[in-house]
């Protein structure tokens, strides 16, 4: 049953193979309803042919029973009456067999969108961030409403339908192929002819729904504009020609809708009227037969026969129906099999992380967490473990990068981490700053040259060992739907209360934390629309305190929060960053200064570095931003 | 409600008429034919007439003939009717839309208006061409198999009589169940999609921790929940076409049982006998049509009831009656001004503001988030109403100017500004559709925006993405502020407005502003202490009421809160691009 809001979205561009796809999404359901799905083709075979059966009934009706009622003068209904009763229980078994299949169709069609969801998202969940940033997040969640809901409909109505009127025609085809021949072939020319009529009528309000989404498509971008910058319209009086405007793009939507919908609507009266003349004709040619007896073609033949022709014309309509959502969900099962065939994450690492413990000078892996960490190298060729401590060393040497191979964005970066430096990037806007922190936790590989982290090549470490090493504080902050507490947990599962509030007393959240109205227990949705801007970073914050990584990967936020919060705010950062290596994508004075290292990055490369004093005394590319005297924008 | 949207079919109403009256000739013919049919094998086939099967077999064909033209005339006028209904009700809405003051702006978020615009209509425009072509047709063929039927046989078509209210009963018992279900479900729905919104956009966050596992199961119990709850919604639903069924054969086993009775005592004949199975079938699919228009319609009542309340929405603003059109100078004044975003509310925004500001005077606001800057200056251009005192603009309360020309005097640059799709000099000419392009790079140069624009391989004609996703948020506001310029205005008001300017340039535009247009008094709302601090006056805002007001200097001696931000941000709290003092 569609719901309000869920509309399909009509004729996208046409899918090349709908017959694999078709097969795929069948394999799909099949997978985990094989028994369900064997039960459900049986259950509708015994449920058309009990309605069959029931339809023959009318023929014996008549001719076995009222017509010799007629002719004597005492009927004896007793034959009649067992007659009825046995037609009763084929339409009792006919009615269980419909709600069998209904109803495992629900466990069906449910189970299997439950199962898409499950392997989208997990998937998708193991895509590598490539994929998120060359896709628009519209089009991927698009998948997970628009695409399964056209999936719902195909699998709970179009295809038991399908197999529905399948079998129907095939026994009612028989069926009237046993009473007359030359009525058959009478419906079948009937039958060519509405076939024709409905292709011919859909095909032209096909063209129409594809115009007509195109015009809704440009009429919703057009609402959408407007009505996010309505302030701005009123501001400038605009409101005239926006009306203008609507007007005209509306009024062609008007147009191709009601094309569209014409169209799909003479469908409908087509075929019920064509096979009302089909009726009509089979009845005058039936009555002409049953007249002149030709064949022993009996007046209970042609009742039988003309209820046939009724129920021969149904199926094949539901079918011409049903092909529209198919061709629809076989574009929503494209988008699916295309998100689900994305290549995932590779990871070919084999350096782990370890809780390590010094035993007579040597460090040894052991289960307890000890706060010390180390990572265990197996050698590829002996099998040999090795354990380096973790101590947060990071070493680019040579880094090429580009987000794709022809556009290196980033060129031959070297640069020397010790343990507990900080590291600052500064440069105007497109510099690359920012795609330094894609790089040490691997969101994106490099081109050329290595970087290591305590000596070990990150291409070796596993990835998630490797990311669990580093913190990271992003200038979009991201939350969570769920408690403040879950949010701050986020970075340490297994964290207890105690620890957590240690970690927001660090990131400065503690006190504004326990003034929301539930204190840690409060909701947070919508990606922490209730919160301030401060607050989420503050949350931010935390959520890197309490992984308490050896590294730390901070991207400074540039947005304007007002200059208490963003002391506060600061002071969380200088707090988090004490002890830790640090690399930060500068825009305070303050982090600078205090920076072992500054880099200053222009068109991916660095040009500059040193600290604060050193380049500023060089009087180069630094000087000029920070005395404020070059354009960054 | 209901009368809202009506009154927006306007121009449809023939359409809207015509619809249902085909929709019935329709059905009358269809239903002529079960009853020609029975005359055929009566009259034509057992007495073995075999002109009047030609002849009555003809009248049908002319009748199903008939059927097709008014079924296509229904579809034509159903939808040309909907689609027609669905254009004057966007249109309505969003002219409507356009009258709204910035408090109904507000009320509606952005994505409500543009869900009820979008989405609902179209669920409205489907329900409409329902009602019009279902909601006659589908009765009407009930009433009229029934009519024949009586006609017919009155005590067998008692019988479908029965089984009508049966079955009408079992269907709204289960539609009314499984509706409730549904309303239940689709929340759930919604809190799926939200979490997966959710990953998409924070991928990077669950990357970094790697909670991939985490995050999978999270969803996996979501998704758990959607199948529970949809398996229960639509285990109602999977009785109707079996409980359809019982009824139907039900009926046809009794109607042929007592059917064969009467035609053995001659008071049926086999004809009727067959016409009245065929009414049968009519009878109950109607039924079965009906109650499923109506499930349709039930859920479109919500969007019905969206839609009503954008149309319904009033503009708390209304111009006055003789309108003054010209705005003498750009003084301001503050009279004792109050100001609440909710009518009755207990907390007000802003608290007895009073002031006065001279023609042609730059004046600086500061004060932290919340503290009601942006409140205050919107009150300038009348974007909203005080609860209390007034608000003067040369002279005369605002109130009392036609809202356009004080819209056009007093310029504003909001702090959420938006570029709209279109060239750069289509935006410009927001500003002023009659500005010459000399006039558009003018008001660039003062915006200091020519220099990138003159970089782009376009210029003036590079195209602006929506929302301006491709230019960078210093060239925005800059493109902004020049589009604020063109309108001449004797009041400019930035808000927030050169925030992702870096320093020198924002220095550079108040020195254009100061010397190209010095007639215009300029109010700047700014963070940073070095926008504001060459402000021939800076107000402090603190909690909706003004703390200082004073110059740069007198502020320093005697204002705690300009002091403390000055501090700040001169001792190493600043931006990085940051100049330090002037």
């Amino acid at each position: 049953m569609p719901g309000p809001g869920r509309q399909p979205r009509g004729m996208k561009a046409q899918v090349k193979n709908p017959g694999e796809l078709f097969l795929r999404l069948m394999k799909y359901v099949l997978k985990d309803y094989k028994f369900h799905c064997i039960s459900v083709v049986v259950l509708i075979v015994v449920s058309v042919l009990c309605n069959v059966q029931g339809t023959m009934f009318m023929k014996n009706l008549i001719d076995e029973y009222i017509t010799p009622f007629l002719l004597s003068d005492n009927p004896n209904f007793t034959p009649l009456a067992h007659a009825i009763a046995r037609v009763a229980a084929f339409y009792a078994l006919g009615v269980l067999a419909t709600f069998g299949y209904n109803r495992l169709m629900v466990n069906v069609t449910q189970g299997t969108l439950r199962n898409l969801r499950n392997d989208l998202f997990s998937h998708m969940e193991k895509l590598p961030v490539k994929y998120f940033d060359t896709h628009a997040h519209g089009d991927i969640m698009s998948v997970y409403t628009n695409d399964i809901d056209t999936l719902r409909q195909m699998i709970s109505q179009s295809m038991p339908q399908l197999l529905n009127s399948g079998i129907t025609i095939i026994s009612v085809f028989v069926s009237m192929l046993i009473l007359s021949i030359p009525l058959t072939v009478v419906t079948m020319i009937m039958v060519g002819i509405m076939v024709f009529c409905s292709k011919k009528s859909a095909g032209q309000s096909g063209a129409y729904f594809a115009k007509q989404q195109k015009d809704l498509g440009t009429v919703n971008g057009y609402i959408e504009e407007m009505m996010n910058g309505q302030k701005v319209v009123k501001v400038f009086c605009h409101e005239e020609e926006n009306m203008q405007n609507f007007k005209k793009l509306n009024d062609e939507l008007y147009v191709s809708a009601d094309k569209a919908n014409t169209f799909a609507n003479f469908l409908g009266p087509i075929n019920a009227q064509i096979g009302n003349i089909s009726y009509v004709i089979c009845a005058i040619i039936g009555g002409v037969l049953a007249l002149g007896k030709v064949g022993g073609f009996t007046l209970g033949g042609l009742a039988s026969f003309l209820t046939f022709n009724k129920s021969f014309s149904m199926p094949i309509n539901q079918i011409s129906m049903q092909m529209n959502a198919i061709v629809m969900a076989m574009a929503g099962a494209d988008r699916i099999f295309k998100l689900m065939d994305e290549k995932e994450e590779l990871d070919e690492g084999y350096v782990t992380l370890v809780n390590a413990k010094e035993e007579d000078g040597k460090l040894t892996e052991c289960e307890e967490r000890t706060e010390r960490w180390a990572w265990k190298h197996t050698h590829q060729n002996d099998g040999s473990v090795d354990y380096v401590e973790v101590k947060g060393e990071v070493v680019f040497n040579g880094v090429d990068f580009g987000y794709n191979d022809e556009k290196i964005v980033l060129h031959d970066i070297k640069l020397y981490a010790k343990p507990g430096q900080k590291i600052a990037f500064v440069g105007s806007t497109g510099a690359g700053k920012t795609t330094i922190t894609n790089l040490i936790n691997r969101f994106y590989d490099i081109q050329d040259g290595k970087i290591r982290y305590d000596g070990i090549n990150i291409n070796k470490i596993k990835k998630a060992d490797l990311r669990h090493s580093l913190g990271i504080v992003l200038q979009d902050t991201h939350l969570f739907t769920g408690t403040v507490r879950d949010n701050i947990r986020f970075g340490k599962l297994d964290a207890t209360d105690e620890e957590i509030v240690a970690a927001a007393k660090l990131a400065n959240a503690d006190s504004f934390i326990r003034r929301l109205p539930k204190g840690y227990d409060t909701m947070l949705t919508g990606d922490g629309a209730n919160l301030s801007q401060g607050q989420r970073q503050l949350l931010a914050i935390a959520r890197a305190a309490i992984a308490d990584p050896p590294v730390l990967i901070l991207d400074e936020a540039t947005s304007s929060i007002d200059t208490r919060t963003e002391r506060i705010v600061q002071d969380g950062m200088d707090k988090l960053m004490r002890g830790r290596t640090t690399f930060v994508i500068a825009h305070r004075l303050s982090t600078v200064r205090n920076s072992d290292c500054i880099m200053v990055l222009e068109q991916g490369r660095i040009i500059e570095r040193g600290t604060h004093d050193e380049l500023i005394e060089e009087k180069g590319r630094y000087y000029q931003l920070y005395t404020g005297n070059a354009i960054s924008a | 409600m209901i009368k809202t949207l009506a009154k927006q079919i306007k121009e449809f109403k023939a359409a809207s008429i015509a619809t249902p009256l085909f929709m019935i000739l329709e059905v009358l013919m269809e239903m002529i034919i079960p009853y020609l049919m029975a005359s055929i094998i009566d009259k034509g086939v057992n007495t073995g007439d075999i002109h009047h099967i030609y002849k009555v077999g003809g009248i049908m064909v002319v009748a199903a003939v008939i059927g097709l033209f008014a079924g296509m005339m229904g579809g034509r006028f159903g939808a040309k009717a909907s689609a027609g209904f669905a254009r004057n009700l966007r249109e309505a809405m969003f002219n409507n839309i356009q009258t709204f003051s910035f408090s109904n702006i507000d009320k509606f978020s952005t994505a409500g208006l543009v869900t009820r615009m979008t989405t609902d209509v179209t669920n409205i425009q489907n329900a409409y061409q329902m009602i019009l072509r279902m909601f006659t047709r589908a009765p009407a063929s009930m009433i009229c198999a029934m009519v024949m039927a009586f006609t017919i046989n009155a005590r067998l078509a008692c019988i479908y009589l029965v089984a009508v209210i049966i079955l009408g009963i079992l269907l709204f018992l289960i539609m009314s169940h499984a509706t409730k279900y549904f309303q239940q479900a689709f929340p759930k729905y919604d809190d799926l999609n939200e979490s997966v919104q959710e990953n998409v956009s924070a991928i990077r966050v669950v990357k970094a921790y790697v909670r991939e596992e985490q995050e999978t199961s999270k969803l996996r119990r979501a998704s758990e929940n959607i199948y529970n709850i949809f398996v229960k919604a639509e285990t109602n639903l999977v009785f109707n076409a079996p409980m359809m069924q019982t009824v139907v054969y039900t009926c046809i086993l009794l109607v042929s049982w007592f059917g064969a009775k009467m035609i053995a005592s001659d008071s049926l004949t086999t004809g009727e006998l067959m016409s009245l199975l065929t009414y049968c079938m009519n009878i109950l699919m109607s039924l079965m049509m009906l109650s499923m228009v109506f499930v349709m319609v039930a859920m479109s009542m919500a969007s019905a009831r969206r839609i009503s309340g954008v149309l319904n929405e009033t503009s708390d603003l209304k111009n006055p009656e003789h309108p003054t059109m010209k705005v003498e100078d750009g003084s301001i004044e503050f009279r004792h001004v109050d100001f609440a975003y909710k009518k009755d509310s207990d907390e007000p925004v802003l608290e007895d503001i009073d002031l006065k500001i001279r023609s042609g005077e730059t004046i600086g606001i500061i004060g932290g988030t919340g503290s009601a800057k942006t409140s205050l200056v919107n009150l300038i251009s009348r974007l909203y109403d005080v609860t209390k005192g007034e608000v003067l603009v040369g002279g005369r309360n605002v109130k009392d100017y036609d809202m356009e020309v004080l819209r056009d005097q007093v310029s504003v640059v909001l702090q959420n500004n938006v570029l709209f799709s279109g060239t750069i000099l289509d935006n410009l000419r927001w500003g002023d559709k009659e500005a010459t392009l000399e006039e558009c790079r003018h008001a660039c140069e003062l915006a200091c925006a020519d220099e990138f624009i003159d970089r782009f391989p376009k210029g003036y004609e590079t195209y602006i993405e929506q929302g301006g996703s491709n230019v960078s948020g210093g060239q925005k506001q800059r493109l902004c502020i020049a589009r604020a310029l063109l309108k001449k205005p004797k009041v400019l008001i930035l808000d927030d407005s050169t925030s992702a300017v870096d320093t020198a340039t924002d220095a550079k535009i108040r020195r254009a502003f100061r010397e190209e247009i010095p007639d215009t008094t300029k109010l700047i709302i700014a963070q940073r202490i070095s926008s504001v601090q060459d402000a021939d006056r800076i107000i402090v805002m603190e909690d909706g009421k003004v703390n200082g007001f004073g110059t740069h200097e007198e502020l320093l001696e005697q204002n705690d809160i300009y002091r403390e931000v000055y501090e700040s941000q001169t001792s190493g709290g600043g931006d990085f691009d940051e100049k330090e003092g002037e």
